[in-house]
Formats: C-alpha cells, sequence, structure tokens
C-alpha cells in the first residue's frame, strides 16, 4: 500500500532558555534540515518551551556501544581522587 | 567423522547462544528490578521489544485516529475561543502520535511500516475513537472523560522501563492535563447553561461513561498480556485497578457538574472508600475492537483519505528538497 520512503530522520535538541544547554528532546522526520527545524518548532515548541533548535541528522550521530560501555568508562572507575570529597582537610581550615 | 564432529561444535555452539541469551536475559531483568532504564541500544529480549512495538504503535495511532471525532467540530466551535482551543488540542494530538512514532521507531521499525499497519487496518487503536461525536457536548465530554481516563493510564507509563516511551509520555502529560481542563470546563458551561444544553451534556456523559470505564482495558483476570508487562515494568498497574481510581475520582466531578453517571448500581462503600460499579457490557468492547463499532469504517476511510490526498505534498517536498540539495552541490 504504502511505497514510499520515509523521509531523513533528524534528532532534535531544544535551548529552554538563553544560557542553558541544548537538549535532546526527540526526534521527526523531514525532507531537509529547513522543514527539520520548522517541524521541530511545530512538534517541540508549541508552548514556548525553546529558544533555539539543533537539528542533527540521526545518521550522523557518532555514538558510544552501550555493549562495551562497562569496559569504555572503566578508566574512570579506580580515580576516586579526582573528586574533592576524596581529601580530608582540617576544620580549622577555612574556605577551601 | 567429520560429520559427527561438525554436529557436535554446532550443539555446542547451539548451547553457548541459549546460556548466553539467558544470561542477557536475567542481566536485563535485573536492570529493570532495579529501575533502570532500558534504552534503544541496550539489550533487550526479542519479546520486550515486540511488546513495545505493539503498545508504543497502538497509541500512537490512538493518537492520530483520535484527531478524528473531535476534528469534527473545529467548523462548528460554538465560538472563536472555543474553536482556537480545539485546533490547539487536536494539533497537540497530533503531535502525541509524533512523539510515540518517534519512540516506537527507536525499536527499529520504519515510519512506512507503522502507518501501513493503521491504514491497512492489521493495527488496532484505541476502541473509544469508533464512537460519533453528534453535539458540541461531546467535545466537552471526551475531554474530560477520554483524556480523563488517558491520564490516568498514562502517568505510569512516565515511569515505564523503556527510555524513550517513558520520556514521550512526560512531554504527553504534560500537555493533557490542558486537554481534560478544557473539556471540563466545556461541560460546566453546559450543565450552567440552560435547560436544552444540560440535557445535551447529560447525554454526552450518558454516551461516553461506558466507552470511558472500557478505555483500561480487559478486566485483570482477562488480559492477556499484563503479567508480562508489570514484570518488565512496562505496566505499573492492573487494569482495574487504574480503573477504579478513575471512578473515584471522576464521580465528585459530575456530581459538581450535577450530571448522573449513568450506572443504577452505582454507590459509594464506605468501608472500602472506594465507588461500586455496575458490570461493564465487554461484549460491546470485543464488538466494538472487532470494528463493528459505530464509526470504525468512517474513521480508517478518514484516515486513507487524508494519506492519500497528501501524497502529492509528500512528494512536492520530496522533490523540493532534491531540488534545492542539487543547487547546493553545485554552487559549491
Amino acid at each position: 500500500m504504502n511505497n514510499e520512503h520515509d523521509w531523513p530522520l533528524y534528532e532534535i535538541f531544544i535551548r529552554a532558555k538563553s544560557g542553558l544547554d541544548h537538549k535532546h528532546v526527540g526526534s521527526l522526520h523531514a525532507t531537509d534540515a529547513r522543514m527539520a527545524l520548522e517541524h521541530a518548532r511545530d512538534l517541540y515548541t508549541r508552548r514556548q518551551e525553546g529558544v533555539s533548535i539543533w537539528a542533527v541528522r540521526s545518521t550522523d550521530i557518532v555514538a558510544s556501544d552501550p555493549a562495551e560501555s562497562d569496559a569504555f568508562f572503566e578508566p574512570a572507575r579506580d580515580k576516586v581522587y579526582r573528586h574533592p570529597t576524596f581529601y580530608d582537610i582540617p576544620d580549622e581550615v577555612k574556605t577551601l | 567423522m567429520y560429520t559427527q564432529g561438525l554436529d557436535s561444535l554446532g550443539k555446542d555452539c547451539l548451547r553457548d547462544e541459549a546460556q548466553d541469551g539467558a544470561r542477557l536475559e536475567s542481566r536485563f531483568q535485573a536492570r529493570v528490578d532495579a529501575e533502570e532504564k532500558i534504552e534503544a541500544k541496550d539489550w533487550m529480549p526479542e519479546a520486550y521489544r515486540r511488546t513495545l512495538v505493539r503498545q508504543i504503535s497502538q497509541h500512537a495511532h490512538s493518537e492520530i485516529v483520535g484527531m478524528l471525532p473531535e476534528g469534527n467540530w473545529i467548523t462548528r466551535a460554538p465560538s472563536l475561543l472555543r474553536k482556537t482551543i480545539l485546533i490547539a488540542k487536536v494539533q497537540d494530538e497530533g503531535g502525541h502520535g509524533a512523539y510515540l512514532y518517534s519512540a516506537a521507531e527507536t525499536l527499529g521499525v520504519s515510519r512506512g511500516e507503522l502507518v501501513d499497519q493503521l491504514l491497512t487496518g492489521k493495527a488496532k487503536y484505541s476502541s473509544i475513537f469508533n464512537y460519533p461525536t453528534p453535539t458540541w457536548a461531546d467535545v466537552g465530554a471526551i475531554g474530560w472523560l477520554v483524556d480523563g481516563a488517558a491520564i490516568m493510564n498514562q502517568i505510569p507509563l512516565c515511569r515505564c522501563s523503556y527510555g524513550p516511551y517513558a520520556r514521550a509520555m512526560v512531554r504527553i502529560c504534560k500537555e493533557e492535563s490542558f486537554h481534560q481542563r478544557q473539556g471540563y470546563d466545556i461541560m460546566l458551561r453546559l450543565a450552567r447553561g440552560t435547560a436544552a444544553q444540560r440535557d445535551m451534556a447529560q447525554a454526552a456523559l450518558d454516551r461516553w461513561w461506558w466507552p470511558s470505564l472500557m478505555m483500561f482495558g480487559p478486566s485483570d483476570h482477562d488480559s492477556k498480556h499484563s503479567a508480562q508487562s508489570m514484570r518488565w515494568k512496562i505496566k505499573r498497574f492492573s487494569n482495574d485497578e487504574l480503573r477504579q481510581k478513575f471512578v473515584d475520582t471522576t464521580v465528585p466531578q459530575a456530581d459538581f457538574l450535577g450530571l448522573k453517571v449513568p450506572d443504577p448500581e452505582l454507590a459509594w462503600d464506605e468501608a472500602g472508600q472506594h465507588y461500586r460499579f455496575g458490570p461493564i457490557d465487554w461484549r460491546e468492547f470485543e464488538q466494538v475492537l472487532a470494528g463493528q463499532g459505530p464509526c470504525n469504517r468512517e474513521r480508517l476511510d478518514a484516515r486513507r483519505r487524508a494519506h492519500d490526498e497528501g501524497r502529492w505534498v509528500r512528494e512536492a517536498a520530496t522533490a523540493w528538497a532534491e531540488k534545492r540539495n542539487a543547487e547546493a552541490a553545485k554552487a559549491a
């Protein structure tokens, strides 16, 4: 019945207000970047949820592999000394 | 000798695979039990994926078909304000469909396949949308009762184990609250209006009450998917629990409107602190689900027509994008 191809998929990122990061909100199909932005506006900011939109072709995203995530993030696991709470500072010492 | 060797090798491989599967599955269940979210690229049992694709796409189809009964009243809304509100609500429903299709697509199905399943009648959608909206009060009753029941169902889905579905539901639930309140507002205005308006509101409540209770699905002992979905934390409460909660919150709202819930057996149970309600006509539910409802045919025809009549727009948009891409490539 439907022999049309899906339009490319875009991942949508929205900056909720000035000063904040863009955050992933979901995805949508569009013929091109401009349509992706216009559809993202209609789909994700109907209630003024954003002041800026990024649209990225889903196929252009490079992602780490969840099956490898244990090994991939392992190097940071034994480096507790990178956190300030690792160090015991005597109470007498202020503003440190 | 060789064949024997190969045979045993084959069996070993199979056993390893089965063991691997069991290990992966128990790790998966442990993650779910620990309330970790499962994401698109994570390993998941095939049945979990299938269940989610079915549930999320049915949900998406329901949002899309759900635009029709109310869209019916956009041109005849009683004031410009009511018209703009209704347009915004129907647009939200389309948006909800889009969020949900995207969530389903993360599980490896294409949008085209899902749309096809709806248009060919292979996929189901919520049977509530196969009822007609003969008066303006039906628009009020849908917002109040149908969206009210949907919220009851959907709030627990915000904590569903599958991340993309849960996040789509958070977005949807925020918007549903507007839908329910605008519906109740319509009912309130009618209930406080003329005798004819009150009658219209009552008749709409009479029409939508029982179908709304059916929206929660079959009773717990007849629900075939429930137990597994609970284990996977796709579902958090049983159909009957949610239905009871809906009745308990909605009856006082009907009382406030001065309207009568069409159930002679409805009574407050002081000991249980619940409303007891009469038996649901599951035969009607089965019939509507099987395609024999008042509007099943009309709804699918409308969707097919919209899809066919929109084809030239999709083709033009594709051609336009291709042309612009070609021009950009030439200029570069």
